[in-house]
């Protein structure tokens, strides 16, 4: 018996904000390849260039942490197998825009499709130990070869869970893994695109036996019954997979979760959380939640939704996600946005983006998380912090105390659309931004797909990536302004 | 309060080279155009100069660190240079030194050079560059037509102006120019313009369109100074003099603080305060004849107007549309062409728009004459961008 007090305490989700359509997508390879045309419906999920499984999740982190302190989190993770950097501690980068205490324990999961749900069950498993909140993140952005299925099917997001001990909106039944090294597809250290196999020896080895197995085997050894299922959360994406697992451990067919294909695409790793999220959106109290992953074996979770869970403070989640969508068709863009074509961008994009270590980590809490000063005698709020303040009636020295500035909302003071600085995603909006209660800063505009730009506007804070280092195979991030919606 | 400069150093000489896309001239050539021209016209031997100052803005693609590349050129007298940087306002900076220089006693004779070869950047426009290890961090990589686009937007949101009305003001201002600048043999562009051409440019950052942007020239201006004594003893007599020169300099307020609203320069209004008061002068709307501004941007001259305190807040787009600074206004401005026309070697515009108004107080403009030279002649370089800049304004005049 696990303890009742222990499983999901909020869910989050991030969806970027461009949809692309399939059939864009389809119209430019029909030549090519026009079987792909069973594939080319409903639209998908797409990153913007200024975006990456980091800055994915801090998104849905935030929306995960909606009304909660973040003080009091032991531990983070971030599960993907599409992290910018193989060597240097992504879930440390989220850390730092969260803008989290130094003392927190931080991991990065990755490897298979499955490693969201690997570090969930983690997760889970140690609350008992760990009395401290952890919050799971799931984000990938994964890249697929021109004119492949996977293009059409792949999308981008991130979601993200925090699980513990207290007061949890889905308590946590038990899990059941088994692991199988079956190579349905692969992707080797630094190669952009997937190698994968045969769909019809995936779909009958893979997802009917290895993950329908899995599925039967949890329920056995869980002792829950097929029927006692409300919500079954299957996150495989190969059509009718999810329906057609449920069917053979007996569960019936409303109980199963749409995957998502059509308005977000395959999220990859992050794709179990994602669903699960949209389930939680859906669950009553005392309903069960079923959620199954998969890659080189499978995970299987049972939750139970709780009292708590109609009560959760309201959030972008899924369907708020799924909402903010502006529907896209610049299929050329997003080959460019992914890297894959590469576009003439002209002596501009030469600038060196080098970016010292030594300058960020003394300017880590401005730079990563937007920490501002705010002057204990005066009250002025300013960002970037300095040793003596900006108000011109007292330039008090020393008196500046860390401000965060990441979850304010803030107004467009002055701006422009730049058509001659290099932008990948021209023109460059940038502008002055005034955030309430003290505090301006100039910064780049982005996420203005079909927005009006106007002095006055309110905006927000996301976290993004700034400029790309390609001499040196790095990131700037830092944050920029979007519309509020 | 300071004594002031006023009519303590006189202008021996002063030179220009032509400005454009100089593809046949190094730095160092440019350099020795517009010092031959200045040194001829002070009369002197480059042995008698004390100290010298050089103006340039952009290193990477210019003559690199240090005095040295001005002494080498001229091949001065191992006497002390000085290299200043100070964004766009670097001519000026330069000009200051000089002139403090000859005011303090230190120096009989100092040169002030700027100097800019921009064209061997292989790209139009600014080179892209670095602001420093953190400011890349977190500042916006933005082009110079970005950064001063945003004074549009606000100006606009400040005093209830469409955008429009602002458009075709800040249109008025170059087809102005261009005017100017067709009749000024060293200018860079030399085409006469209409407003529908400007009008319907290509957008190169909104609201400034193509002919919204100042040329982006090499070229070189130099001036050589000396107290009014020490030039009347070398046998000059229409002195013109250093009326004022002030500067001022952005502390972060703008850029981080929220008591500015983006329309204006408060660094020109303050500048622009202290120069009147160091040269006595207390109604700058009637008294200052002839205006060369920093127009790096249409916008930048139609805000300037306000910030000169020449118009009205909120009535200088007005003021340009009505003619006041054409050619034939009541305070021509930009009567050389100005940074649009005559171009915009970063280093050498500032010291440029002094050669103007020393021309103009002379008679000696050519076909761009005003009939009746000024008394005071002003000029505005500005640094930077809106929210973070360096303003300086100078004031010259006729000996008293």
């Amino acid at each position: 018996m696990t303890d009742p007090k222990i499983g999901i305490l909020a869910y989050g989700a991030y969806l970027p904000q461009r949809r692309l359509q399939r059939s864009a997508i389809y119209a430019a390879n029909s030549w090519f390849a026009p079987d792909l045309r069973g594939l080319a419906k409903g639209e998908k999920a797409v990153a913007s260039w200024d975006e990456d499984a980091i800055t994915m999740a801090v998104e849905a982190a935030r929306d995960a942490l909606t009304g909660l302190d973040r003080a009091e989190l032991g531990s983070l993770s971030l599960a993907s197998t599409t992290l910018p950097f193989a060597d240097r501690l992504n879930s440390g980068v989220v850390k730092e825009a969260l803008n989290l205490n130094d003392a927190i324990g931080a991991s990065d999961a990755t490897g298979s499709q499955r490693c969201g749900t690997s570090a969930l069950i983690q997760a889970l498993h140690g609350a008992a130990e760990n009395r401290k909140p952890q919050l799971c993140i799931a984000s990938d952005l994964r890249k697929a070869a021109p004119a492949s299925g996977d293009e059409l099917t792949n999308g981008d997001a991130s979601a993200a869970l925090l699980v513990g001990h207290g007061e949890v909106i889905a308590r946590f039944l038990g899990a059941h893994s088994v692991t199988i090294d079956f190579v349905d597809h692969f992707r080797a250290s630094g190669v952009d695109f997937d190698y994968g196999w045969e769909a019809r020896w995936v779909r009958q080895e893979g997802h009917l036996k290895i993950a329908g197995g899995a599925l039967t085997s949890a329920l056995e050894d869980l002792g829950v019954a097929a029927g006692e299922i409300d919500h079954c959360v299957i996150a495989i994406t190969g059509r009718g997979a999810g329906p057609a697992i449920a069917k053979r451990a007996g569960i019936a067919p409303e109980a199963v979760h749409d995957p998502l294909v059509a308005t977000i695409g395959d999220a990859g790793a992050a794709h179990s959380t994602l669903m699960l999220a949209a389930a939680l959106e859906k669950a009553k109290p005392g309903e069960k939640i079923l959620l199954l992953d998969f890659g080189q074996g499978a995970d299987v979770l049972l939750f139970e939704a709780t009292e708590a869970i109609a009560s959760l403070p309201s959030r972008n989640g899924v369907a708020g996600s799924l909402a903010l969508g502006k529907s896209v068709d610049n299929y050329m863009r997003y080959l460019f946005h992914r890297c894959i074509l590469p576009l003439e961008r002209g002596a501009r994009a030469e600038f060196d983006q080098k970016q010292p270590s030594t300058t960020l980590y003394r300017n880590r809490k401005g730079v990563l998380g937007l920490v501002g000063g705010r002057c204990t005698k005066t009250g002025t709020v300013q960002f970037p912090k300095s040793e003596i303040g900006v108000n011109p009636n007292d330039h008090a020295a020393g008196t500046q105390e860390d401000y965060p500035l990441a979850e304010v909302p803030a107004r467009i003071m002055s701006y422009t659309a730049d058509r001659l600085t290099y932008s990948p995603d021209p023109p460059a909006y940038y502008g002055a931004v005034d955030f309430d209660g003290g505090g301006r800063i100039t910064v780049e505009f982005t996420d203005l797909e079909g927005a009006d730009v106007e002095v006055g506007c309110e905006m927000k804070m996301v976290f993004r990536i700034k400029a790309v280092d390609e001499m040196r195979h790095n990131y700037r991030y830092f944050w920029k302004a979007a519309p509020r919606t | 309060m300071p004594r002031g400069i006023k009519d303590k150093v006189a202008i021996l000489g002063m030179g220009c080279a032509k400005f454009g896309e100089r593809w046949d001239a190094d730095a160092d050539q440019l350099m020795v155009e517009a010092f031959t021209e200045a040194v001829g016209d002070a009369g002197i031997e480059t042995s008698q100069i004390d100290a010298a100052w050089l103006a340039v803005g952009f290193d990477a693609v210019n003559i690199g660190p240090s005095g040295i590349p001005l002494s080498m050129a001229l091949r001065l007298n191992n006497i002390p240079v000085t290299k200043v940087e100070n964004y766009c306002a670097s001519g000026t900076e330069a000009f200051r030194g000089a002139v403090y220089a000859v005011a303090s006693g230190a120096a009989d004779i100092a040169l002030a050079m700027g100097v800019e070869k921009l064209k061997d950047i292989g790209y139009g426009g600014l080179p892209v560059r670095t602001r420093g290890t953190m400011h890349d961090m977190i500042g916006v990589t933005g082009s110079a037509p970005g950064n001063f686009a945003q004074l549009a937007a606000a100006y606009r949101a400040e005093h209830k102006v469409s955008a429009d009305d602002l458009k075709r003001s800040m249109a008025h201002v170059s087809v102005k120019s261009h005017a100017n600048g067709a009749k000024n043999p060293k200018a860079h562009l030399r085409k006469l313009i209409d407003m529908d051409t400007v009008l319907n440019a290509p957008m190169i950052a909104e609201p400034l369109g193509l002919f919204d942007c100042c040329g982006v020239s090499d070229g070189a201006a130099c001036a050589i100074v000396t107290t009014p004594e020490i030039a009347r003893s070398l046998g000059k007599s229409d002195l013109v003099s250093v009326k004022a020169l002030q500067l001022s300099v952005s502390n972060g307020w703008e850029m981080q603080g929220t008591g500015w609203n983006g329309s204006y320069f408060p660094t020109t209004r303050l500048a622009a305060s202290r120069a009147y008061d160091e040269a006595g002068i207390t109604d700058p709307r009637e008294e200052v004849g002839l205006l060369e501004v920093h127009d790096c941007f249409s916008i930048t001259e139609v805000v300037t107007m306000e910030d000169l305190h020449i118009s009205k807040p909120g009535e200088g787009w007005k003021d340009v549309l009505d003619g006041m600074f054409d050619a034939d206004g009541k305070s021509p401005c930009q009567i050389d062409g100005g940074l649009k026309c005559f171009g915009h070697p970063i280093g050498a515009s500032g010291i440029r728009m002094i050669y103007e108004n020393y021309l103009q107080l002379l008679g000696r403009a050519g076909e761009r004459q005003r009939a009746e030279p000024p008394k005071y002649a002003l000029s505005h370089n500005l640094g930077g961008m809106p929210n973070q800049n360096v303003a300086a304004v100078a004031i010259v005049g006729m000996e008293d």
